[in-house]
């Protein structure tokens, strides 16, 4: 019954129109030869090259890759054992405090969290750098990871892992064998979504980096405070290609795990 | 045993690396600046003992927050943070829910791929995203040019450093989080409701008032707030798209700590946006609440 | 009887409510609705009989204003309905989810339509409140849709949609999401409604007995044709064709050949069989091939050969279905045709004449059986 009026293909190419274009603006123009970014010279992908040769864009990312990947699987490990206190270990003192500090960090603004760990670092006499990065950015994407994963526990029929014990398994085999590889997809995405957020900050980095530690988005920062430059929009298109490659693939790759797995969990429980 | 292990890694974690730094950002917040490093007095000294505690807390005061008070840059930033935020909420609602509704009635087989595009923009560089408006919006810019060769304006408008370069900003990172929720109450709207209303004598128009807007409400509600509650404390959106006019609490916040050093006002200043925003956040909470209870 | 007789499709002077003249409908190739004309009169409760994909729900979406006939007319009360959008017709249709608005209490569900009329205040609350009492409701008027129970929410839509006091009220599949038990009741209940307000009702459904119950007519549907338009005994009693008679209640069905007897038909159907017997007004010519449908019920099951039955067949029970009230018993035949007899289980706990195996005697009139074309 479901049509495409007039009216909803116009709201549907207007919007994407809206959303991507900008994004495409960005990514055509990283290919102009001339200095000024707005006035179109002909295509070059010099950008590109002096890109690769900017010492300081090369430390930055790697730096930023260093933090997001140490980081994302910290608070993967954290936010998995959150989402378990949080759906599984049922009433013990101070529950409303701990689910109350997994849910703030999600709403907290990003300047507030930076200036408080900011202030935690100095007031413990911490040296800031890459590590004080991944201290802050496991806090803060952990609490994402755990509700990523408390939602599919939430879901997940708990007469499998019944099963597996009333088969002989211990509760911490019945966890390894059973219950994480059906949370897999939910932990990965976590894991993903982790990575992303610690990829993308600049705010709280700013606050907990220090002055030995430069991470791409600050060094993007405070360079386009000074207004759009060509070595910028072929950065981005390299981001914007890279993240559009991993999710599409990321996601049909869940989606069809997912879709398997929750076949096999439903006929088992049926069966 | 393996129960305590699991609940204290995660709960200690978290009270020290978020519950704690906050206590300091309070307590901090009730404290004096100095020329110092840190920049602020008093400070805990625990060789001193209990005496050294009562000193410790007979200091504290609420003169920062007097501060805010008498300073009126700070509560025309609050003021002004609230304004943009509404404004750009409403705005966000307005692009938002017609691009929902468009999704939701989109034949079955389009829509995993409509939801794809909508989220994708969500992992793409938040910076990156607010970045690609600055070409777009300066006075040389794409859209100046766009309309000048179009001949609808013979003078490029200055939008860039402006507010409607900062709402544009907000509406465009922030527009997925209204889109998600709208889209997943209208999807679940039966078709035949609106036949129903119909059959009862409304118009298109009328039964869209009164039967989708009513059960689109609560997907409303959550994308209003998704996107109300980041953009009051939004510092990257006023400072790359916003001009030196655009006051903006997240923004004070920032040029405080870094540029004054002043820590105890921005402390202070953080303290408030907190206490302001906890009632947006207990609204929010609420309505998923209630949402839940009517799928339940 | 006489004057109490509803039956205004035999009066040549009454005037059709609803007419469809040569509707046709096609959704891109596939033709829904073929080329249909057929009446349905004031005050009648006229139901739509078929499988599903028979296209019975499109001639009532027609109906009600959601679909328009590719070709061919439809008049209400002698005027073409094609122009006028559904929310300006004077029909009301109850869903088949109900589609009950469940952001509004049972009360501002009742009184939507009457609202949209721009209807004062007052009348809105005495309508709402007759509407109240007619389905019962009375006492949960402020629930909201998903405070009811599943009979109650039924009612609320029956209700909504008998508000305005529509011309006709269309009813999709109205009792489908109810049990058994509640259904058979809400059926009569849905009869009485009919009956006090005078309503002409339409009625989709697929369960048969549930078309018979309530249906002044019922008009079988298949393939968006419309088999057979007639009262309920009428398609029981006389199928117009074996697809009628096969769709409407068990039968039995033996192809033969005609040969014309007298005021019947002598029908032979297999070789070594003796010929069938049957009394019938329709023109076969001889070796002509044709059916014969029988009804369980009409045929006996005796252990001896009855002496002066028109049809008596020998064979061997298959099977039994004991039904309570009822056994039906399936009798192979020695040509490997099965035949159907059912017998009322008038004493209680009496012991089973027959059991599987047993070797019996099948036999019925010469007008138990309909004979029909092929």
């Amino acid at each position: 019954m479901r049509r495409l009026t007039w009216f909803n293909t116009t709201a549907l190419t207007l919007g994407f129109a809206f959303l991507y274009l900008p994004m495409l603006i960005l990514i055509v123009y990283s290919f102009n030869s001339s200095k000024l970014v707005t006035v179109w010279a002909g295509f070059s992908t010099k950008w590109y090259g002096e890109l690769l040769q900017n010492e300081a864009f090369l430390n930055a990312a790697w730096v930023t890759l260093k933090v997001a990947v140490i980081s994302s699987t910290f608070a993967t490990v954290l936010g998995t054992m959150g989402a378990l206190v949080l759906v599984r270990a049922g009433r013990f003192a101070g529950r409303t405090l701990f689910s109350g500090m997994i849910y703030a960090p999600l709403v907290m603004p990003e300047v507030i969290t930076g200036l408080s760990l900011l202030l935690l670092f100095i007031g413990i006499g911490l040296d800031r750098g890459v590590f004080t990065i991944v201290l802050a950015h496991t806090t803060f994407s952990m609490c994402y990871v755990s509700v990523v994963v408390s939602s599919r526990l939430v879901s997940f029929d708990r007469s499998l892992e019944e099963a597996a014990l009333d088969l002989g398994c211990s509760p911490m085999e019945a966890f390894r064998l059973v219950t994480l590889p059906i949370i897999a997809p939910a932990v990965i995405s976590g894991w993903l979504l982790a990575f992303t957020l610690s990829l993308d900050d600049l705010v709280i980095a700013s606050f907990t980096a220090g002055p030995s530690a430069t991470t791409l988005p600050m060094k993007i920062w405070s360079s386009v405070r000074l207004g759009v430059s060509p070595e910028i929009n072929a950065l981005s298109t390299l981001m914007i290609g890279i993240v559009a490659i991993g999710v599409i693939t990321a996601s049909l790759i869940t989606k069809r795990a997912t879709l398997r797995q929750q076949a096999e969990e439903r006929a088992a429980v049926k069966a | 045993m393996r129960r305590a292990t699991l609940i204290l890694v995660p709960y200690l974690w978290l009270l020290a690396l978020f519950l704690v730094p906050f206590l300091i950002v309070l307590k901090i917040s009730l404290s004096d600046t100095a020329l110092a490093i840190p920049p602020y007095t008093p400070t805990l000294d625990f060789s001193t003992g209990w005496q050294g505690f009562k000193d410790f807390w007979a200091e504290l005061d609420l003169e920062n927050f007097e501060f805010l008070t008498t300073d009126d840059l700070y509560w025309k930033a609050y003021l002004s943070s609230l304004k943009i935020a509404i404004i750009a909420t409403l705005f966000t609602l307005l692009v938002g829910y017609p691009i929902a509704y468009g999704m939701a009635n989109a034949p079955d087989h389009w829509r995993p791929t409509l939801m794809m595009l909508v989220i994708l923009p969500f992992w793409t560089s938040f910076l990156i995203r607010v970045y690609s408006w600055m070409g777009i919006l300066s006075n040389e810019g794409y859209l100046n040019q766009f309309l000048l060769g179009t001949g609808l304006i013979s003078e490029p408008l200055t939008i860039l450093n402006t507010n409607t370069a900062v709402y544009i900003g907000i509406v465009y990172t922030y527009l997925p989080f209204m889109i998600l929720p709208i889209y997943s109450a209208l999807e679940r709207l039966d078709a035949s409701l609106l036949e129903a209303a119909e059959d009862l004598g409304c118009s298109r128009l009328t039964a869209f008032w009164l039967v989708t807007v009513p059960l689109s409400k609560n997907g409303i509600i959550a994308g209003c707030f998704l996107v109300f509650i980041p953009t009051l404390g939004e510092f990257v959106i006023p400072s790359l798209l916003g001009g030196s006019k655009t006051l903006m609490i997240g923004k004070v916040l920032w040029e405080e700590f870094f540029n004054n050093r002043d820590w105890p006002v921005a402390s202070a200043v953080a303290v408030i946006l907190l206490l302001i925003l906890i009632i947006p956040i207990i609204l929010f909470q609420r309505n998923e609440q209630k949402q839940r209870e009517i799928d339940g | 009887m006489g004057q109490t007789v509803f039956e205004p499709w035999n009066d040549p002077d009454a005037k059709p409510l609803i007419q469809f003249k040569n509707v046709t409908k096609r959704f891109g190739d596939f033709v829904a609705i073929d080329n249909q004309s057929f009446d349905i009169y004031e005050q009648e409760f006229f139901a739509l009989l078929g499988p599903s994909g028979c296209g019975k729900t499109t001639m009532m979406r027609m109906l009600a204003g959601f679909e328009t006939p590719t070709e061919g007319t439809i008049l209400l009360g002698g005027q073409d309905i094609a122009p006028i959008p559904p929310n300006k017709r004077a029909v009301n249709m109850m869903f088949q989810s109900y589609a009950l608005f469940p952001h509004l209490s049972i009360w501002e569900n009742i009184a939507f339509g009457l609202k949209r009329d721009s209807m004062p205040k007052d009348q809105i609350d005495a309508r709402v409140a007759e509407m109240l009492k007619l389905t019962r409701l009375e006492q949960f008027a402020k629930r909201k849709p998903h405070q009811c129970s599943g009979g109650q929410r039924q009612r609320v839509a029956l209700a909504r949609s008998l508000a305005k006091a529509p011309k006709l009220l269309l009813l999709d599949e109205p009792l489908g999401a109810l049990d058994a038990k509640l259904r058979q009741d809400t059926q009569f209940e849905l009869m009485d409604i009919q009956e006090k307000t005078g309503t002409t009702f339409v009625i989709v459904t697929h369960d048969q007995e549930e078309a018979m119950t309530v249906a002044s007519r019922v008009a079988v549907m298949d393939h968006g044709k419309i088999i057979q338009a007639d009262t309920p005994a009428r398609i029981y009693e006389m199928p117009s064709s074996v697809y009628v008679a096969d769709f409407i209640g068990d039968v039995t069905i033996i192809s033969g050949t005609a040969t014309p007897s007298g005021d019947g038909y002598d029908i032979a159907f297999a070789e070594g069989q003796p010929d069938l017997r049957a009394k019938s007004d329709i023109q076969l010519s001889k070796g002509q091939s044709c059916h014969l449908a029988i009804r369980p019920e009409k045929v006996s099951i005796t252990a001896e050969k009855p002496s002066d039955a028109a049809n008596a067949l020998q064979g061997k029970i298959l099977d039994i279905a004991y039904l309570g009230n009822l056994s039906t018993y399936h009798v192979e035949l020695s040509t490997g045709q099965v035949v159907k007899s059912q017998t009322a289980n008038t004493r209680r706990l009496s012991r089973r004449s027959f059991t599987w195996e047993d070797e019996v005697w099948l036999s019925w009139t010469d007008t138990a059986g309909v004979l029909l074309k092929e």
